[in-house]
């Protein structure tokens, strides 16, 4: 595809592009374990990489590949779940302020506004100490969608306050095309690359989260991920005692994620930018 | 109308600049000076007219020796000529071209904004900017000359304690060009100066322009697509279009008997007062800079077109008493130059 | 003949500032025309004037202040709170920059489409192409030369075109041209202004060209309205307003616009004021200030329209009553 091509242009893209397909292979790899994750002795422990486990085992008899493989997955679900849910109220709650104005401005802000000056770290927090028996994914993923969109709708009304002042909106009430459609068709591809890069650090900030909570002990620990890993392995005192492969798997995973995650972001929100699209529609 | 035109104050030789633009792997260039040749002469206003995308702004920034990448020089040359002696442009170092600026020659953009500092007041802009050109004056005596200068153009001198916002669009628009003027400069290049401006106030600033030349007898390059503008203040004018000159002659010539297709479109299609009768507008519309047709850039609308006006540029022709025309259909002393 | 549209002691009001400093400016004041079908008439001035404030008043994008808009059918006055003035009366607009009238994203075509749709003018994706291409071909263009481009592939002539098609689409008998032609190239002008004469000739459809180029404006207007700081200060037809104007206002724009002609320059210098904003919160008469043949009574009372040979001038030089108190002859017999 002609944008792929383009977009490969950019070694940010490459890079993080390559990355994320190899994280997302591993992550549809857990299909195929050999090994249940949430059980715990199957091999032998602390066992360093070899042919047999690849990245070694763990203290409670874990191989670290294959739970590193259901830690990756289950990081991603979070942070999509977290990220898509997010955006989706960021955009309907942003466009319909911008658009409408006024009285539904002001209510909508006032309550975009007191989730931003909450002390957001705190409630997460305290919610999740409060529903530690029913955190699961999905779960997880809502808490943290449910705190992550009041910044973008903010940033997407003020697009929209802007498009509204552009002549084009007058043609399209001129041609007849109501609110909501009008919002959607003219708007949005506006307000698409905002979306895309803001919905990729809000899958960031998701995964940073997940690992915070799960370092306090907050998440569920039966289910694998990278922060319960990194747990597991700091309760443990791998550090102490030289386990290495435990440690780093989860660490060198989550900077691969972030920083994929991050040059994407910018490399997509770049090449998706009106301005330069619109001299890409003229070069041609 | 000014005195005897005397000896040149600029000239060009094959000017070429193009832009070079890269866009996602793909390569543009926009010819938008395309070999020009000008010859300005001292004590006149000299008119550049055409349309949007005519490349007449590239050509003053080029005549200003303003390029900046993606726009670059491929080829040609630009001379001021001073005391007799002709200066190479751009073969001047940074500091000499610095000098040279403001005091041999000044711009007048089309913004008044991207001139005068927004945060200073004019004195201070004023006052800056008279120190850097002249040494040895205090703050006083910078505020004294700019004072002077202001009240000899008939504008009000409390204007200088003003930020430029607070100014309307015509007073900022003529308090630049009052900056523009104030180290006598031979060369006066305006980019649509009025452009953006009402009817009357148009009017004032145009009479400042004028009321400048009169006074220091140098020269004007006034670039406007309102031939209104032109009929009023200019004393030659050069046709442009698509990167290249196709007409120049005396301001009553080029309306009473313009010689190039162009120029007749134009000039016919111009509304006046009291003439009802139909007016039409040239077929077709401009070439883009970046695609232009091969030969004559006209030929693809003109309806005289010949075999050899799609094959090669014509050359420029000079009929009578200084009166060019860049077109085969007509016949009069060939310049010798090629396309 | 009924009016097509009537505009009756129009207003608004314009507040600027915070809670503590209120500024009132009056945009359009009190200020009334009426547009006949199949007609070109002009609403002109410089900026500031108004004129972009009325056209939005009448398509409905502000409400007025105070004063009434009358269109053909509801001549009511009161409009519906959801009634939309295009979607019943046959009002369309087009703007001054053909580049902004349509978004940059988006293919040309899309609204052409959604035209069609939402005013249910026709059946079925063919349906729908062909009387778009009936449309543009009505403009110089045809749906395939404008089929799947985008705005930045066209030529601001050619895409202005293109916007003057998706307004006629509605066959509206009324349309509103907001500088239509003050960013197309001079060289481009005539061919779309000489389209407004074959609209009003051959369709019926009547024109509100609103610009400050009065060259243009007399070229192709029938009757003429001329604004000053949201006043009509002139209004009549195209030949006696611009060829022999009457008031101060008219007079000096009129001389001041360069023609384009080297015989006929400008003679006198003229001075020009600072401080625009002041001349909105004048009492009397807003052109006061800058008048050359200004009286007392000027500065205090806001000028009667006074007929004077078919044209409406609002100044008191034409009207014999006070000319009379001031013992002057009336300028309406020195004419």
């Amino acid at each position: 595809m002609r944008v792929l091509r383009d977009l490969f242009e950019d070694y940010r893209f490459a890079f993080s592009f390559t990355v994320l397909c190899l994280l997302l292979i591993l992550a549809l790899l857990s299909a195929f374990s050999p090994y249940d994750p949430t059980f715990w002795w199957h091999a032998t422990r602390d066992l360093i990489p070899s042919w047999t486990h690849f990245l070694g085992t763990n203290s409670k008899g874990q191989d670290v590949f294959w739970q590193a493989t259901y830690a990756v997955r289950n990081s991603l679900i979070i942070s999509v779940i977290a990220g898509t849910v997010s955006r989706v109220i960021a955009i309907l709650v942003g466009m319909v302020a911008g658009y409408r104005g006024r009285l539904t401005d002001r209510v909508l802000m006032f309550v975009s506004d007191s989730f931003l000056v909450m002390p957001l770290f705190l409630i997460i927090v305290l919610l999740a100490m409060l529903v530690r028996e029913h955190m699961n994914l999905v779960n997880l993923g809502l808490l943290l969608a449910f705190f992550g969109w009041a910044w973008d709708a903010r940033v997407i009304r003020s697009q929209i306050l802007s498009l509204r002042e552009r002549e084009f909106t007058q043609t399209a009430i001129l041609s007849g095309t109501k609110t909501m459609r009008l919002v959607m068709k003219e708007y949005l591809p506006f307000a698409t690359p905002l979306i895309f890069s803001t919905l990729i650090n809000n899958m960031a900030w998701a995964i940073g989260m997940e690992i915070t909570l799960a370092i306090l002990g907050l998440s569920n620990m039966d289910i694998p991920t990278l922060g319960t890993m990194l747990q597991w392995a700091i309760s443990y005192q791998a550090l102490l005692l030289g386990w290495w492969w435990w440690l780093l798997t989860p660490i060198v995973l989550a900077i691969f994620l972030f920083v994929a995650l991050y040059w994407l972001s910018v490399s997509i929100s770049e090449y998706l930018d009106p301005r330069t699209r619109i001299q890409r529609v003229g070069a041609r | 109308m000014t005195g005897a035109a005397g000896g040149l104050v600029l000239r060009t030789e094959e000017l070429k600049t193009f832009y070079v633009l890269d866009a996602f792997g793909t390569e543009k260039i926009v010819k938008a000076v395309n070999g020009v040749d000008l010859e300005i002469r001292e004590n006149e206003v000299y008119g550049i007219a055409g349309e949007s995308g005519c490349g007449k702004t590239t050509l003053l920034k080029a005549l200003y020796s303003a390029i900046e990448p993606p726009l670059r020089r491929i080829g040609g040359k630009v001379f001021y000529v001073r005391d007799g002696e002709e200066i190479d442009v751009y073969s001047l170092g940074r500091e000499e071209k610095r000098r040279l600026r403001w005091e041999y020659v000044s711009y007048v953009p089309q913004g008044s904004m991207s001139v005068l500092n927004p945060v200073k007041r004019l004195k201070d802009s004023y006052g800056d900017f008279l120190e850097s050109h002249v040494a040895g004056k205090t703050r006083r005596d910078t505020l004294a000359i700019a004072r002077e200068h202001l009240h000899q153009l008939g504008l009000p001198p409390k204007v200088l304690s003003a930020y430029p916002h607070q100014l309307s669009g015509g007073m900022r628009q003529r308090v630049t060009i009052a900056l523009a003027a104030l180290l006598g400069p031979r060369i006066m290049i305006g980019d649509e100066p009025t452009t953006a401006l009402d009817v009357i106030v148009q009017r004032g600033v145009i009479q400042l322009l004028k009321s400048i030349q009169e006074t220091l007898k140098n020269t004007i390059v006034l670039v406007t697509h309102d031939m209104g503008v032109h009929a009023n203040v200019a004393d030659r004018i050069g046709i442009m279009y698509a990167g290249v000159m196709i007409e120049e002659a005396a301001v009553e010539r080029v309306f009473e008997k313009p010689l190039h297709p162009y120029t007749q479109y134009l000039i016919e299609s111009l509304p006046k007062f009291g003439d009802k009768s139909l007016k039409k507008s040239a077929p077709g519309s401009p070439p883009s800079l970046a695609e232009l047709p091969g030969g004559c850039p006209f030929h693809p609308r003109c309806p005289h077109a010949m075999d050899v006006c799609v094959q090669k540029m014509p050359d420029i022709v000079t009929i009578g008493e200084d009166h060019k025309v860049a077109c085969w259909l007509v016949e009069g002393d060939r310049d010798g130059r090629a396309a | 003949m009924d009016a097509l549209l009537e505009v009756k002691n129009l207003r608004k009001d314009f507040a600027f500032g915070s809670l503590l400093s209120r500024l009132r400016i009056t945009a359009v004041d009190d200020v009334s025309f009426h547009v006949m079908p199949a007609e070109i008439f002009a609403l002109a001035g410089e900026s500031g004037c108004g004129k972009t404030t009325t056209a939005r008043l009448i398509l409905g994008f502000e409400e007025p202040t105070a004063g009434s808009i009358l269109h053909g059918a509801n001549r009511k006055g009161r409009r519906r709170k959801r009634e939309k003035v295009w979607f019943t009366q046959g009002v369309q607009a087009i703007f001054q920059n053909p580049f902004e009238t349509f978004n940059p994203l988006r293919r040309v075509e899309c609204y052409f489409f959604e035209t069609v749709h939402n005013y249910g003018l026709s059946s079925g994706r063919k349906g729908a192409e062909t009387l778009i291409d009936e449309t543009l071909k009505a403009v110089g263009l045809s749906f395939r030369e404008v089929s799947g481009r985008y705005p930045s592939e066209f030529s601001g002539g050619q895409l202005q075109r293109v916007s003057i098609a998706r307004a006629l689409l509605t066959k509206p008998s009324l349309l509103l041209a907001d500088e239509p032609v003050s960013m197309v190239d001079a060289s481009l002008r005539m061919s779309i202004v000489n389209l407004f004469k074959r609209l009003r000739d051959e369709f019926d459809v009547s024109v509100i060209y609103i610009t400050h180029d009065l060259a243009t404006a007399y070229y192709v207007c029938d009757r003429i309205a001329v604004m000053f700081r949201g006043n009509v200060v002139e209004m009549g037809g195209v030949e006696s307003v611009l060829m022999s104007p009457k008031h101060p206002y008219t007079k000096l724009l009129r001389a001041s616009i360069p023609e384009a002609d080297p015989s006929k320059k400008w003679k006198e210098r003229i001075s020009l004021t600072d401080i625009e904003h002041e001349e909105y919160l004048r009492r009397g008469c807003r052109f006061a200030g800058r008048c050359p043949e200004v009286m007392d009574v000027c500065h205090e009372t806001v000028p009667p329209d006074v007929d004077v040979d078919g044209v409406q001038v609002k100044c008191f030089l034409y009207d014999e009553a006070t000319m009379r108190t001031k013992g002057r002859e009336g300028a309406a017999d020195v004419g």
